[in-house]
């Protein structure tokens, strides 16, 4: 599946698209199809998002899971202080990741 | 140290008021984030993994009690409670609001710092040595001259734009701790007939093309080291690569010219520049230099240290150095708790760094390259309060140059250029050799830990280094035998294949046992590395 990302433009956060609006959590992002760059482009004129871009995806038991490392991290937060992270309760929450 | 003048502080307020406009702009959306990413990187505020980063500026690694307590304040405030310092003797906030970013830079002006030239294609925040002007073996204090450089670059109208980034590292001893000759200019300071003066390098760096950076003239007299470097930025201005980002470092036109070439373009251009006028007078010379004046120490104390305590006693012998004042030492404070982050700090540690700065250290503390904090003048008589004190705030670690005391960037776990993470290889590797005897018995050994090839975490400088790589989208390490930052400088070589996370924690051990195995009698793992060379270890390592 393909996700939309971006960082919310006033905090900094990762947010991902949810088909009506944005998230923190990867979980609520949809399935963009290919219409990521166009939603992108209403998106960023709009100041919902800063610098917005389309990504691989799989849909787990787990939920939504980013193809790409890189990403998983971005949706967790650093796997080196789970306390910040999206699941500051769940000791493991680590291994998603890897 | 030095405090800003009115110009100086006209010169930050004025920033701080034009980047809250800025910022005031962009959310209200009559800037795009084409227009505003430029003006956000000039203050130093970067867009990172998972939220805006900030780097603050800290000149040539010197701060004072009241700015380190900012540091803390701004970390409690607006961020998550921490800061990062780090390998350019700044320290980073991870988790900064675009709408606070004003607010902060006004917090930071308001104790004489800034954020400016962290980032860009200009010439970034001076490095130097963190025992400047407390070192026994130093021929002049290197901050005079780092702070007239600070005040020559800062806004400089010709070298804003440079093809690439630059970054500059003033030393004064023969003892290196600044990395110096892997700097866009090394600059050791020198004397020649009683004259104080600059032997100048040029074209060092690391990341995607390590070099070391060739000796261009072995003297500059101090008063005319402004023009010469000003010649040695013209001409990397009007010849470095702006049409490749990968080959327009300095160090890149300094291998295709040739040295020679060159050294001889930047002598024609010095010529030039001498007839101009650019060096500073000397009173201005001696006004800076009046604010590095020793503080006042105070005499006839004793060097006896009670060394009792064992745990103390191991402390000192590892975190302390030789100070230039008898009574005095120098403490060296590991920001690389066993298991923690290399280089960060909490708020709550921030500030008791500065508590004993202002109590115990003439209110002066330093960043330093390797992620670690110092403070310069300690008496030896409040060696062991200080020590207790570090103790409770867990900056008690004794492990200065030893294998746990890692250099690393911040990896795949908050930097968006990197590859693969940094900081759990260097808590992994660190636990393996956390029992302090077996970290003594391999003696100095420097291990530095790159997330990607930009280096950040001087890889390529390190006794072992280890560069994180992707592989089809999983991680991999790489390792390097034999670099040093150091003044026996050198760069490491890749030892083969690469490791998975847990294979390069091995591999890093397998490496020392080749050199417990081979070393002689007081013989550190770089030169028994140099000696013996990458054959043994490669067996080890690959069969």
């Amino acid at each position: 599946m393909n996700i939309l990302t971006g960082n919310d433009l006033a905090t900094g956060d990762v947010i991902w698209w949810t088909g009506e609006g944005w998230s923190r959590h990867v979980n609520d992002a949809v399935d963009v199809g290919d219409r990521g760059s166009e939603i992108a482009q209403v998106e960023l004129a709009a100041r919902h998002v800063n610098e917005a871009y389309v990504i691989d995806a799989a849909q787990t038991a787990d939920g939504i899971r980013p193809t790409h490392i890189k990403e998983r991290i971005r949706a967790l937060g650093p796997t080196v202080r789970l306390d910040l992270s999206l699941k500051p309760a769940d000791p493991t929450a680590g291994n998603w990741v890897i | 140290m030095y405090r800003y003048d009115q110009y100086d502080q006209a010169m930050v307020d004025a920033r701080v008021a034009e980047f809250r406009d800025q910022t005031e702009r962009r959310l209200s959306g009559q800037l795009s984030e084409a227009q505003f990413r430029p003006l956000r990187l000039m203050n130093g505020l970067y867009l990172q993994l998972h939220a805006y980063m900030l780097r603050v500026a800290v000149p040539y690694g010197t701060l004072s009690g009241r700015q380190m307590h900012m540091l803390a304040h701004i970390a409690r405030k607006y961020d998550r409670d921490y800061g990062h310092f780090t390998t350019r003797q700044n320290i980073q906030y991870n988790w900064i609001k675009l709408a606070d970013a004003p607010d902060i830079l006004a917090d930071l002006a308001s104790v004489e710092m800034h954020a400016i030239q962290t980032s860009g294609n200009c010439i970034r925040n001076i490095s130097s040595d963190q025992y400047a002007g407390v070192a026994a073996d130093e021929v002049a204090d290197p901050r005079p001259l780092s702070e007239l450089l600070r005040q020559w670059s800062s806004f400089h109208p010709e070298f804003t734009y440079l093809p690439r980034k630059f970054k500059i590292a003033v030393i004064s001893s023969k003892t290196d701790r600044a990395a110096m000759r892997l700097h866009d200019i090394g600059i050791e300071l020198v004397k020649k007939d009683d004259e104080i003066g600059a032997k100048v390098f040029v074209g060092g760096g690391m990341g995607r093309t390590p070099m070391i950076a060739p000796e261009i003239r072995d003297f500059v007299p101090f008063n005319e080291v402004v023009s010469y470097l000003e010649a040695c930025l013209r001409v990397y201005n009007r010849y470095g690569r702006r049409d490749n980002k990968y080959k327009a470092r300095i160090k890149i036109l300094v291998h295709e010219m040739g040295a020679d070439e060159y050294r001889r373009q930047v002598e024609e251009e010095f010529a030039h520049m001498k007839t101009l006028g650019l060096d500073p007078p000397v009173a201005e010379l001696e006004r800076i230099a009046a604010h590095f004046a020793p503080p006042p120490y105070e005499t006839g104390l004793s060097d006896e240290i009670d060394l009792s305590d064992r745990d103390f006693a191991a402390w000192v012998g590892s975190q302390v150095a030789p100070h230039k004042v008898p009574g005095y030492a120098i403490v060296n404070i590991s920001l690389k708790p066993i298991g923690g982050i290399p280089g960060d700090a909490s708020s709550a540690q921030i500030d008791l760094i500065a508590d004993l700065a202002e109590k115990y250290s003439f209110d002066e503390l330093r960043v330093t390259h390797a992620q670690n904090i110092v403070l310069a003048h300690v008496k030896k008589s409040d060696l062991y309060a200080v020590w207790k004190a570090l103790e409770e705030a867990d900056l008690g670690t004794a492990n200065l140059d030893l294998i746990s005391d890692i250099i690393a960037c911040p990896g795949l776990d908050y930097c968006s250029l990197a590859n693969a993470r940094s900081i759990p290889v260097a808590q992994k590797i660190a636990k393996r050799f956390s029992d302090l005897d077996r970290q003594k018995e391999l003696g100095e050994l420097k291990l530095k830990i790159s997330g990607c090839i930009n280096a950040c975490g001087h890889h390529h400088a390190g006794n072992i280094g280890i560069l994180g790589v992707d592989r089809k989208g999983v991680e991999n390490y790489q390792l390097l035998l034999g670099g040093s930052g150091a003044e026996d400088v050198s760069l490491g070589q890749i030892t083969g294949p690469g490791f998975d996370e847990d294979g390069i924690v091995d591999a890093v051990e397998k490496a020392t046992n080749v050199y417990l195995a081979n070393r002689t009698e007081g013989e550190r793992f770089v030169e028994t590395f140099r000696r013996i060379g990458m054959a043994p270890f490669k067996e080890a390592l690959y069969g």
